[in-house]
């Protein structure tokens, strides 16, 4: 039981930002193309949670905009930005992260949300005030998946 | 090497608007009258060439429920509104046809609309009526997006079916206009959009099972199969600042009027579709 209960807490935690030993998200140093060296936590992420934060409509959502035939037992693919077939191959880690975190550090003026940003928006929504939209784990999962897309 | 990739990114980006737009070839028929789908923008868009109606971006089966008045689930509510015209309400003892002799006096009204009025104030529909209640008839205001109002702005709106949207934008209107355009272009939420990210970059692409159109109000009121009931122009804004996460402004509110105003002025030279059908 309270074993049961201590991993709970943990598991509810794993999607905050402020989680001990993650890099907050004003303090993310990005390189000179928008690419972030440091994984967020310094956990592997684990690409197969990744892969449902993907498609999953409260998180990543990333298959609103992107075609992803990896996925393709998925109905409704978005076509707002580019197929993500063999986006690894296109993409190193690090890239990938910052495209992730933020991709208007390297897509300027990009309708791609920033995944890992909780602050400096306008008229948020107060629930999501100070939040992020993927907490740091989650953003390692998310690129450890995206990071199996190869051709 | 840095280009080179954003050059690639991009190629999957060049949007071709045109060619994903299902519906660009069909022709809207009311009633087996012909209604104009687009037209050439006006002048004051920079960056769109042809402005399109929503009906043009939707699925053959709901474009098919707006082609005929019999099938258009939209006109239980504007039946309901004739009576509400007709209906006595309030302390002075009258209803909307104690002064307006039917609902057809409202012929052009629509296409107008929201304009600014003798005291430089700009006006909207759901105001006019409001006003009407309240200063005329001595009855209660309606909510802006209740059923009674919406029914009520769709038999007013229905008045100008197939007349070209025509609405000024110069003169005293032109403050409020640039206070609206500066709104659709404004990025708000978590998600960090604009109006112009979803309805100007991207009209014709899906985003997920949605079919992105230009977000014309030329139809509204509109009855959505989502909800079964009549949608007001303030209520869709709503619902699109909600989906990216931003706190919406109230409906009737300064911002929206102006938001309302812009958008108008971007479907000048479509045709007023009211009561439009959409998913
Ligand atoms: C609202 C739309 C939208 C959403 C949601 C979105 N993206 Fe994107 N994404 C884009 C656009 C547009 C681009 C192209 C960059 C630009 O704007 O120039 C892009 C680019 C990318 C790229 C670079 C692709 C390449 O081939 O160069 C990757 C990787 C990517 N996105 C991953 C994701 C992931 C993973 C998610 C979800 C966690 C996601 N995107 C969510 C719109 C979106
Ligand atoms: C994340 C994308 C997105 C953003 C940002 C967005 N919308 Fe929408 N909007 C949609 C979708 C999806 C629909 C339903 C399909 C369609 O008609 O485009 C829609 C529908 C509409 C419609 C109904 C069109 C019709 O024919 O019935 C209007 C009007 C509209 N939006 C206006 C706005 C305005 C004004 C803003 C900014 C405050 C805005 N939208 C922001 C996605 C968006």
């Amino acid at each position: 039981m309270k074993l049961f209960a201590t991993t709970a807490l943990a598991a509810a935690l794993l999607g905050s930002p402020s989680l001990a030993g993650s890099i907050a998200p004003s303090d993310v140093q990005f390189g000179e193309n928008g690419e972030i060296q440091a994984s967020l936590t310094g956990v592997a992420g684990d690409a197969a949670n990744g892969r449902k934060l993907f498609m999953n409509r409260k998180k990543g959502n990333c298959l609103a905009c992107h075609v992803n035939s990896e996925m393709s037992e998925q109905t409704f693919h978005g076509e707002v930005g580019p197929e993500l077939d063999g986006v690894a191959d296109r993409w190193g880690t690090e890239e990938l992260r910052g495209i992730l975190v933020n991709s208007k550090m390297m897509f300027e003026g990009t309708i791609m949300p920033a995944f890992y940003k909780d602050a400096g928006y306008n008229r948020t929504l107060k629930k999501f005030i100070g939040k992020t939209i993927l907490g740091p784990q989650e953003v390692e999962d998310v690129l450890a998946y995206l990071s199996t897309l190869k051709e | 090497m840095k280009l080179t990739k954003i050059l690639f990114a991009m190629a999957g980006l060049v949007a071709v608007p045109f060619a994903a737009i299902a519906g660009e070839d069909s022709q809207l028929t009311i009633n087996e009258e012909p209604l104009i789908t687009s037209a050439a923008a006006p002048a004051h868009m920079e960056n769109v060439d042809t402005i399109f109606s929503g009906w043009v971006f939707r699925t053959d089966e709901t474009q098919a429920l707006q082609m005929d008045d019999f099938d258009n689930p939209a006109f239980v509510f504007i039946d309901q509104a004739i009576d509400s015209f007709n209906a006595v309400d309030g302390s002075s003892g009258k209803a909307c046809v104690s002064c307006h002799e039917s609902p057809e006096v409202f012929k052009g009204l629509r296409a107008s609309m929201p304009r600014v009025n003798g005291s430089g104030e700009l006006e909207t529909i759901p105001e006019l009526v409001n006003n009407c209640r309240t200063e005329r008839m001595g009855a209660e205001k309606w909510k802006w997006s209740g059923g009674k109002m919406a029914g009520m702005i769709g038999l007013i709106g229905l008045q100008s079916r197939g007349m070209a949207v025509d609405v000024a934008i110069d003169g005293p209107a032109s403050g409020m206009w640039e206070k609206g355009k500066e709104l659709y272009y404004q990025r708000v939420g978590q998600l960090d959009m604009s109006c112009s990210n979803c309805h100007e970059d991207n009209y014709g692409n899906m985003i997920r099972a949605d079919h992105l159109s230009q977000g014309q109000i030329n139809g509204f009121p509109t009855y959505r199969l989502k909800n079964a009931k009549l949608n007001t122009i303030h209520g869709r804004f709503k619902g699109c600042m909600k989906n990216i996460r931003a706190t919406p402004f109230k409906e009737g509110s300064d911002e929206f009027k102006a938001l309302e105003l812009y958008v108008a002025s971007r479907s000048n030279g479509l045709m007023i579709e009211t009561p439009s059908v959409r998913n």
